[in-house]
């Protein structure tokens, strides 16, 4: 809860009261500011924007992009759009889920990585595509993308 | 310094200064930091090539410009040096002092550098001689690669805001809606509905408050033009919705971008600031009393979001559920206000109709569908990237001449367009001229626009598998045709992949196909039997194989798989199959050839069969 008192949130939370139109970006910046949504998060957002606690709760669960418990510290996202199925991204996948020992959706214990699958990234002609922590790696084979996945979690030692 | 235009003569102004600052510049390098190049290492070239000028004392004398997504993203970074145009592509940062030497100060190309044809083989110097683009008719796609997308300097030097200033100043509201009518522009989202009708209705509806929003929420996997567009050139669909705006009388306007696309998120907030300062947004724009504000929804991942009634929810901060229409959002949509709803592609087709008019606009493309459309092109082709050309070119066009053929000299099987909610075209229907009509008389839609190539080794099972899971998972659960019907036909198509298959089970696809398809709510689940109809209707034999006779033809779906086995007249020994064999199942003595294939301890995942470089892999028993 002390991380809703960063005071770029604050302000952006104030700046939304009694506006449930602001709902999406407001759990958008909680969760940017915060890493997740909790049940402590969706209570205070519902009473300064005025929205009942369950329609914040029938949001947060309806998107994809929110997330109801802690992530890891890198986040690698493999495409499953249509491209890349056809390029043999559940091969990727089959290798990362072995090297990381976690099913997508999953976090590992350490809380070092989260593991994610997105329908599509609009990077089809470079298919099959991961994104690591924001950044883009196409044209992949399943050594690739674990090399990468390796050299991510080197990096935090 | 900001000034505000309000006149023609204003814009023009300054139209005629940023056309001298560019002009100013002798030699001018660009590189494409779209998305795709970016994946690539686009940036770091640019930086590069900044560096290596700089150190050269060239910085004065040459330019380096970042443009947008150029659409040809397979072979990026894509760097063309103009004013010469030479083309060069898969460039790395450690080609950027080459680049500044031989071809900028000494002349000369970088032969490997540059692009060979996938058809003649032959080395392609220039940009405007790449067979990619030679067989596109870029309209909408005009300025893309020739700005930079942060600059609205460059898009105004460019007849930028001409087409806005032209609506507001010569045209009453009611002839913008007769131009784009008389054009025949339809809408580009996927379902073709005319876009003139659209605004002519919002127009008339009763209300004071109307709306304008712009749908970029492109979530079928397998098209990426609307994150091209908003990323190169983001101005162009602004104008486009300013000019919407303008036609309809909306005061306010909604850009929902999917947040996947952090970079067309960006382009589009900088454009709309540049556009404010500029006063092309705010009150009374070109001193006309049109005023008008612009705001961006970034989506937060949920593909139902497409449908317009459920965009409309999302906007309004709820879950994005379609609800029954009628009303329809021109009549009944955000907050309850006759709301214009079109696709991004759609709005960046209205500038060039507002500026060269109707009559030109309609005599390109076929009797009911006009202009150009932008598809996606990937999969088993040589290029993949981003294809513009007039509507009623055919499929071989596009695959065989713009996309340089298969990859690897494999056979053709089909193509499949139109995303989750289109279908599987074969080798028949290559010469077929696409447009909205033509496409639906053969159980396919055009979508959003995704073509994606399919050769022999895609299953036509397994593909339709892969889009019912996809739709089933991004069903919003409303009604019970889709939340129930989808998932059932999916797990017959499991059911068949995995080998237990009956022949009762294509009847029963059948049956509930149709029946989703008349009785669901909203496009999702009405579109999503599509996949399992087209390929039902064009590959009934590759259903029956894997039903009838045990075997998935192309050896994706693992259970039905046939053997893989080694040619010993072909085998060198190298060991690669048994370096990629995940269970020890290809075993030899390196060196000695053959090597063999153990079928008990094999899983069938081909991996040997990518490994070997003597093509000694054989799926299937050998003949």
């Amino acid at each position: 809860m002390s991380d809703h008192g960063s005071s770029a949130l604050q302000e952006e939370i104030e700046k939304a009261a009694g506006r449930p139109e602001r709902l999406i970006h407001v759990l958008r910046r909680v969760q940017e500011t915060v890493g997740f949504i909790s049940p402590e998060s969706e209570a205070l957002v519902a009473d300064r924007l005025g929205v009942p606690i369950g329609r914040v709760h029938g949001v947060v669960t309806f998107y994809h992009l929110f997330y109801t418990s802690p992530r890891g510290r890198h986040i690698v996202r493999l495409c499953q759009g249509t491209a890349c199925h056809v390029g043999g991204s559940h091969r990727i996948l089959t290798a990362i889920e072995d090297r990381l020992g976690i099913t997508p959706g999953e976090t590992s214990d350490d809380l070092a990585v989260t593991l994610e699958t997105v329908a599509c990234l609009g990077a089809c002609a470079l298919s099959p595509v991961m994104v690591v922590d924001e950044v883009y790696h196409g044209l992949l084979t399943p050594e690739d993308a674990v090399a990468i996945v390796d050299r991510t979690l080197e990096e935090d030692g | 310094m900001t000034e505000r235009i309000s006149t023609r003569g204003q814009l023009d102004a300054l139209k005629a200064r940023h056309l001298e600052r560019l002009a100013a510049v002798k030699q001018r390098i660009t590189v494409c930091n779209g998305t795709g190049c970016r994946a690539c290492g686009g940036v770091e070239v640019k930086d590069a090539l900044i560096a290596s000028l700089a150190c050269r004392g060239l910085s004065e004398r040459v330019h380096v410009m970042p443009t947008g997504c150029q659409g040809y993203c397979q072979r990026g970074p894509l760097v063309t040096i103009e004013p010469s145009a030479i083309f060069y592509h898969g460039v790395k940062p450690e080609d950027a002092d080459r680049i500044v030497v031989e071809t900028i100060e000494g002349g000369q190309l970088v032969d490997d550098l540059l692009l060979e044809d996938p058809i003649t083989g032959e080395r392609v110097p220039h940009h405007d001689d790449v067979r990619f683009y030679t067989g596109q008719r870029r309209i909408v796609f005009a300025l893309n690669g020739k700005i930079d997308p942060t600059s609205i300097g460059d898009y105004i030097a460019h007849d930028g805001y001409q087409a806005l200033a032209k609506a507001l100043l010569d045209m009453s509201p009611d002839s913008i809606v007769d131009e784009v009518l008389r054009a025949g522009l339809r809408g580009r989202g996927g379902a073709g509905f005319p876009t003139g009708r659209k605004w002519r209705f919002t127009r008339d509806a009763a209300g004071d408050v109307k709306y304008v929003v712009c749908n970029a929420d492109e979530g079928d996997p397998g098209a990426f033009m609307d994150r091209s567009l908003i990323e190169a050139t983001p101005h162009a669909v602004l104008e486009g919705m300013l000019i919407a705006a303008r036609a309809i009388g909306a005061c306010d306007a909604h850009i929902y971008v999917r947040a996947e696309y952090p970079l067309a998120v960006e382009h589009i907030r900088i454009a709309i600031d540049q556009a404010r300062e500029l006063g092309f947004i705010g009150d009374d724009v070109f001193g006309t009393g049109f005023s008008i504000d612009v705001h961006v929804m970034e989506g937060a991942g949920a593909f139902v979001c497409g449908e317009e009634t459920a965009l409309l929810q999302s906007i309004e901060g709820k879950r994005g559920m379609p609800r029954p229409r009628p009303p329809f959002p021109a009549q009944s949509g955000l907050w309850g206000c006759p709301t214009n709803l079109n696709n991004v592609e759609t709005y960046a087709n209205v500038p060039p109709i507002v500026l060269q008019g109707a009559d030109w606009y309609a005599g390109i493309g076929t009797e009911t569908s006009k202009g150009t459309k932008i598809f996606s092109l990937t999969g088993k082709v040589a290029n993949n990237g981003l294809v513009e050309v007039p509507m009623g070119t055919t499929l071989r066009h596009i695959i065989f001449d713009v996309g340089g053929g298969m990859r690897d000299g494999r056979p053709f099987k089909a193509a499949q367009l139109g995303g989750p909610s289109g279908g599987c075209l074969p080798t028949e229907l290559l010469d077929v001229p696409i447009d909205y009509e033509s496409l639906g008389e053969h159980g396919a839609i055009m979508g959003s626009g995704g073509v994606i190539v399919l050769d022999d080794t895609t299953c036509m099972v397994n593909v339709a598998r892969f889009f019912l899971d996809f739709t089933a998972s991004e069903s919003c659960g409303k009604c019970v045709p889709c939340r129930v019907g989808i998932p059932t036909m999916r797990d017959i198509l499991i059911r068949i992949t995995e080998g237990e298959g009956e022949l009762e089970d294509l009847e029963r696809l059948r049956e509930l196909a149709e029946l989703v398809k008349r009785s669901a709510l909203c496009a999702l689940g009405q579109t999503a039997p599509n996949p399992v109809l087209s390929t039902l209707r064009y590959f009934e034999d590759e259903y029956r194989a894997h039903i009838v006779d045990r075997v998935c033809p192309s050896g994706v779906c693992e259970a039905l798989a046939p053997p893989y086995t080694i040619d010993p007249d072909v085998c060198k020994a190298c060991d690669a199959c048994a370096k990629a064999c995940p269970t020890g199942a290809a075993q030899g003595m390196p060196g000695d050839p053959p090597y063999i294939i153990d079928q008990a301890s094999c899983i069938r995942c081909g991996a040997c069969l990518d490994a070997c470089p003597f093509g000694a892999v054989r799926k299937g028993v050998p003949a």
